[in-house]
Formats: structure tokens, C-alpha cells, sequence
């Protein structure tokens, strides 16, 4: 929920920093070596609690994936070492690969649903009148602002067996055998439960930021388009299209990281069952390591989950960081 | 372009019923917790409650430890919040305003930050806090809550640190302020809307987190809202008003911190700072 989509302004500053550095070299070496570290002191501390509270605990999950650490081992505290075992038995067991083909499937399905109609209620909003325009968006924020937990346990009682009101609508409509169905008890059903809450819960942020991406369209290009004879689906696919498309790759590129490590809305929903069928790869590490208490292989099983990550993103984060080169 | 009755209707008719998809479940959950529980589990719904309980309420308050949740998800949340604040300012302060070798590399190094994939790490901050002793306390939650929301922190607050005009700290040097008073007087009373829609997100991150208290706390003495919250349809079965109480109680903080300051805190950025 919480990212940035804008960039701060940063040219500008550097350049009147320069200036000023130049004007300060006049001053006695000391105290420019001395002013010089000031930056520096400043991100100490952000610094600091990174490395130890993010970047340690990163390499404690390399490390602990290295090790033979079950329930035994925890209680009398002793580390074992076993080389690469839990990758090899991580690696080479059906249920690994088959909870990796799930994640992605899960992940892709998602994201085209959020992205698809995030795309058009984002589109809706530019055209609605003003009125309708802040009615449509309260309902979005109330949507984007409602707690996780708090959600799923609402869909838990939508969805409810007896007396779920998804249940009674569905009867009413003529499916009289779906009037007592339990909405957890397969995997197909359980997976639309967290995809609808997954979908319903994302969508007001993209629609939101597209929204606010189309406003900052200048109108003479839809002016210039005009007057070169195009209509509105050409106008849309030359002028609209064109210039969304930076804020599309960011929140398709986002809507991906969220939703792959969608951890709290499968766990919630049914604990990644019936049978452990709903399991994605975060709820697999944490069933196989915690659940299980088979720490040393829930670490491996983190590192390949991060990995796998990172290879779904790598595409996109390079162009961001590249970008990012280039503006600072 | 004069467009046909049915172009100018659609797009209302979509949006109303849009409209309804989104705020329904919000809907039924409040409605659900004012309700007599005979309305609750009836054949045919009640689509709107006409005899307001606070029953629910009651019946999810007088859970054992509720209170002890409260103050432990309020503790650890503005401690959180505060340290963050606090170490990002000096940090997005240095960012926004100064040019050193490495800048990008730090500011490249919060973005990655800002991704990390905590959900997956649990286990390895279980060994650590464990191996610190430190299980079923609330000072390794606060501060791996301010790391999770600390990246986010300093790269927003440099877009507003950025964003305060370079003159009202030049004049007010000149004037003879030093560098940290002229900071300290002029920047950080411009910087509070900013401060204020940061630690909004930031309190909300840290209020919903979930899967790291899961791990780490097991014993009721030192858990949150979240862990009371999914555990009540299991302690109370299938008693939904209490459960959907219970879940009003913990959304509605984060509701109203949204609707409110959401456009407050955008507003308000050096709106009469410069003037004439």
C-alpha cells in the first residue's frame, strides 16, 4: 500500500548545491573535510538499522538454509551444517516445483484481473462527472484503507457456510444447490475467495494512480490529435495509452511483488488448505518451517521463494534502477 | 462532441455499481456488529439493521487480555512510527539537501529496501530474536515495524524536505540562524504535513502487520489486535457478530486516519509559506 509512484524533484537542488560548495572551498580544508562528512553522519543511523535489522536477518536466512535445524536442534541450541541437503531435497521433491508452478499462476492471474479492471475504473473516473467521480472514489478508499486481517475476516463471513450472504444470493439466483456450499472446502474455491478479496482490495490503488496519471495529460495533445482526424479509440491509443504506460509497468510491477507474497490473505482465509492445496510459496516456507518445524529447510525454501522473486522482477527493476541513474 | 443518452449514462450506472462492489463488505461488517444476532443468523438476510445492538461489542471487548492488545498494538505502532521518523529526517534531510559520492547508491539501496520481502523471512527473525532471548516481547516488533516501514519513510520525506523552498532556510541563515536552528525553525513546521502522511502510512503498515507477531509472540501478554482479530472465529465459532465487532473495532482507526488525512496532508504542503 504503501509506495511511491512520483519522483521528488531533485534536479534542480544539486545544481544550486553545487554553487554553494563552491563558494564554501574558500573556507579553511579542515572544515570542508569536516562539512563534507556531515551527509554521511546524517544516514548513519538509517544506515545502521538497515544492515542490522534487514540485511542480517537476509543473511541469516542463507546461512540457516545451510543447516540441519529441526525441533532437536532448536531446543539444545546446537548448529548443524549440512552443506546443500535442504536445497537438494527441496529441489528435487514434486512439492516444491508444484508450489512454485501455483504461486506464479496465482500471481498472474491476480495481477491481470487487478490490472485489467484497475485500468478501467481508473479510465471511469477520468470520464465521470464530479459528483459521481468522488462518490465512485470514496468507495475505493474505503476499499484501499480497510485493514487485511479485518478484510479477510469479512469475506470469511460472506462467504460463510451458513447464513453467508454470498451463499443466500447465489440460491436466490436458481444455483439452489449452492445455498449450503463451503466455500473452503476445495482448492478452486478457496483460491476465488482470496483472488476476489487479493482483486478488491488492489484495485483502488491502481485505479486511483491512473486516475491521477491521466489528469496530468496535456489537453492540446488530445487538441492536436483531433484536429489530425482521429477518433476516440485512436485518440485513446495514440495519446491516452502512450503516455500511461510508465505508470502501468510500475503498477504492474508492484501488483506483482504484493501479490506473489500474499501471505496474510491465503493464511487467514483457510491456513493454505483444504489439504494444503492453497499454499503459496511464503505459506509453504512458513508451514514447512515453522509449522513443520523444519527451520533449516523453511530457510531454503525462503531463499529460492526470494529468488524466484527477484527473477520475476528483474526485467523491470533494471529499468528502474537505470532511470533512476539517469535522473539523479 | 455531444455524446448519445446511453454514452452519458453508462459510465454512471458502471460506476454506481462499482460503487456498491467496494463499500459492500465494508458495509456488511458494520451492519453485521450493530445487529441482534436473530437477524444475524436468519434464513433471509436483513439488508439493514432497524435494532442497533452494542452487544457484539461488549461480548468482543470482554475477551480476555483485549485490553492488553490495545495498548501493545498502540505501543508498539507509535514507537515505530516515532523511531522512524526520527532516523529518516536526519537521513531524507541529507538526501534532499546535500550532494556527497554515493547519494544515488543510498537512495537506490532504500528503494530495494522498500521491496523486501518480509513475509519470507520470518523464519530467520524468529532464530535471531530467539537466539536474542527476546521472544514474546514487544521491542524486536517495534523495531523490525520501524525497519518495515522506515525506506518508505526517508524517500517520502525527501520528496517534501525537497520540496521546501531553498530560500525560507537561506533567508532565515542570513538572518542568523544557524544551519540546524535554521532547520530546526523553519523546515520542520513546513515539513508537518509531510511528517503527518508518512507516519499515516506508516502507522497503517504497522498496525495491520501480521505474519512477523504470528512467529515471534506467542503468549497473549505481548500479542496485537491482528493475532486477536484471526483467532476470534476460532475461539468463538460461528458467532459473527462478535467477530464482525471485533473486526469494526480494528478497522475503524485506520478508516477514519485515511478518509481524513489523505487529502490534508497534501493540501497543507507550504501552502502559505511564500507569500508575496
Amino acid at each position: 500500500m504503501t509506495v511511491q509512484i512520483e519522483r521528488p524533484p531533485s534536479g534542480p537542488v544539486g545544481v544550486a548545491n553545487k554553487h554553494r560548495r563552491g563558494s564554501a572551498g574558500a573556507g579553511p580544508r579542515g572544515a570542508s573535510r569536516a562539512r563534507g562528512l556531515v551527509p554521511y553522519l546524517l544516514l548513519l543511523p538509517a544506515c545502521a538499522v538497515t544492515v542490522l535489522l534487514l540485511g542480517w536477518p537476509l543473511v541469516k536466512d542463507v546461512l540457516l538454509s545451510f543447516q540441519n535445524l529441526n525441533m532437536a536442534q532448536l531446543i539444545q541450541r546446537v548448529t548443524e551444517w549440512n552443506g546443500i541437503d535442504n536445497y537438494t531435497q527441496v529441489l528435487t521433491g514434486a512439492d516444491f516445483w508444484r508450489v512454485t508452478l501455483r504461486s506464479i499462476l496465482f500471481t498472474a492471474v491476480n495481477v491481470v484481473v487487478i490490472m485489467v479492471i484497475g485500468t478501467l475504473v481508473g479510465l471511469l473516473l477520468a470520464r465521470l462527472g464530479k459528483r459521481m467521480r468522488f462518490t465512485l472514489m470514496i468507495g475505493l478508499v474505503l476499499a484501499w484503507a480497510m485493514p487485511v486481517v479485518a478484510a479477510s475476516t469479512v469475506y470469511q463471513w460472506l462467504f460463510a457456510q451458513r447464513f453467508g450472504v454470498v451463499n443466500w444470493v447465489l440460491a436466490k439466483l436458481g444455483w439452489e444447490s449452492m445455498a449450503d456450499y463451503s466455500w473452503t472446502s476445495s482448492q478452486m474455491s478457496t483460491f476465488f475467495v482470496v483472488t476476489l478479496l487479493i482483486v478488491w482490495m488492489s484495485i483502488p490503488f491502481v485505479a486511483i494512480n491512473l486516475y491521477a496519471a491521466t489528469t496530468t495529460i496535456p489537453a492540446e495533445l488530445y487538441e492536436a490529435a483531433a484536429l489530425d482526424g482521429a477518433g476516440g479509440w485512436k485518440s485513446f491509443t495514440t495519446v491516452t495509452l502512450p503516455f500511461l504506460r510508465p505508470f502501468l509497468y510500475a503498477t504492474t510491477f508492484l501488483e506483482i511483488i504484493w501479490v506473489f507474497k500474499a501471505f496474510v490473505q491465503v493464511f487467514t482465509i483457510n491456513g493454505g488448505g483444504p489439504d494444503r492445496l492453497t499454499e503459496i510459496l511464503p505459506v509453504y516456507a512458513y508451514i514447512e518451517g515453522v509449522g513443520n518445524q523444519h527451520y533449516g529447510m523453511g530457510a531454503a525454501i525462503a531463499v529460492l521463494t526470494i529468488l524466484i522473486m527477484l527473477g520475476l522482477t528483474a526485467y523491470y527493476l533494471r529499468i528502474v534502477l537505470k532511470q533512476e541513474e539517469d535522473e539523479l | 462532441m455531444k455524446r448519445s443518452l446511453f454514452g452519458r449514462l453508462w459510465p454512471n450506472v458502471t460506476a454506481v455499481v462499482l460503487f456498491a462492489g467496494f463499500v459492500f463488505p465494508v458495509y456488511w461488517m458494520f451492519s453485521t456488529a450493530l445487529k441482534p444476532t436473530g437477524d444475524i443468523i436468519s434464513e433471509n438476510p436483513v439488508w439493514f439493521p432497524t435494532n442497533i445492538t452494542f452487544e457484539h461489542f461488549k461480548r468482543a471487548t470482554s475477551v480476555d487480555n483485549f485490553w492488553t492488545y490495545v495498548g501493545n498494538s498502540l505501543i508498539v505502532t507509535l514507537c515505530a512510527v516515532g523511531l522512524s521518523l526520527i532516523v529518516a529526517l536526519a537521513g531524507s534531510f541529507a538526501l534532499a539537501r546535500m550532494r556527497f559520492k554515493g547519494r544515488r547508491g543510498f537512495i537506490i539501496g532504500f528503494m530495494l529496501a522498500q521491496m523486501a520481502p518480509w513475509e519470507v523471512m520470518i523464519i530467520a527473525i524468529y532464530m535471531i530474536v530467539r537466539d536474542a532471548s527476546m521472544l514474546n516481547s514487544l521491542v524486536p516488533l517495534t523495531a523490525f515495524y520501524m525497519m518495515m516501514i522506515l525506506p518508505f519513510t526517508i524517500l517520502t520525506l525527501r520528496g517534501f524536505v525537497a520540496a521546501v523552498p531553498r530560500e525560507l532556510e537561506e533567508s532565515a541563515m542570513v538572518d542568523g540562524c544557524s544551519r540546524s536552528q535554521a532547520f530546526r525553525k523553519v523546515i520542520l513546521p513546513l515539513l508537518a504535513p509531510g511528517l503527518m502522511s508518512t507516519s499515516l502510512f506508516g502507522f497503517i503498515t504497522a498496525w495491520n502487520e501480521f505474519p512477523l507477531v504470528l512467529v515471534l509472540n506467542k503468549e497473549a501478554e505481548a500479542q496485537t489486535l491482528p493475532l486477536w482479530l484471526s483467532s476470534f472465529q476460532t475461539a468463538f465459532g460461528n458467532d459473527w457478530g462478535a467477530t464482525m465487532a471485533a473486526s469494526s473495532l480494528f478497522a475503524v482507526p485506520i478508516l477514519i486516519l485515511f478518509v481524513f488525512l489523505q487529502r490534508r496532508a497534501v493540501s497543507g504542503l507550504t501552502a502559505g509559506a511564500v507569500k508575496g
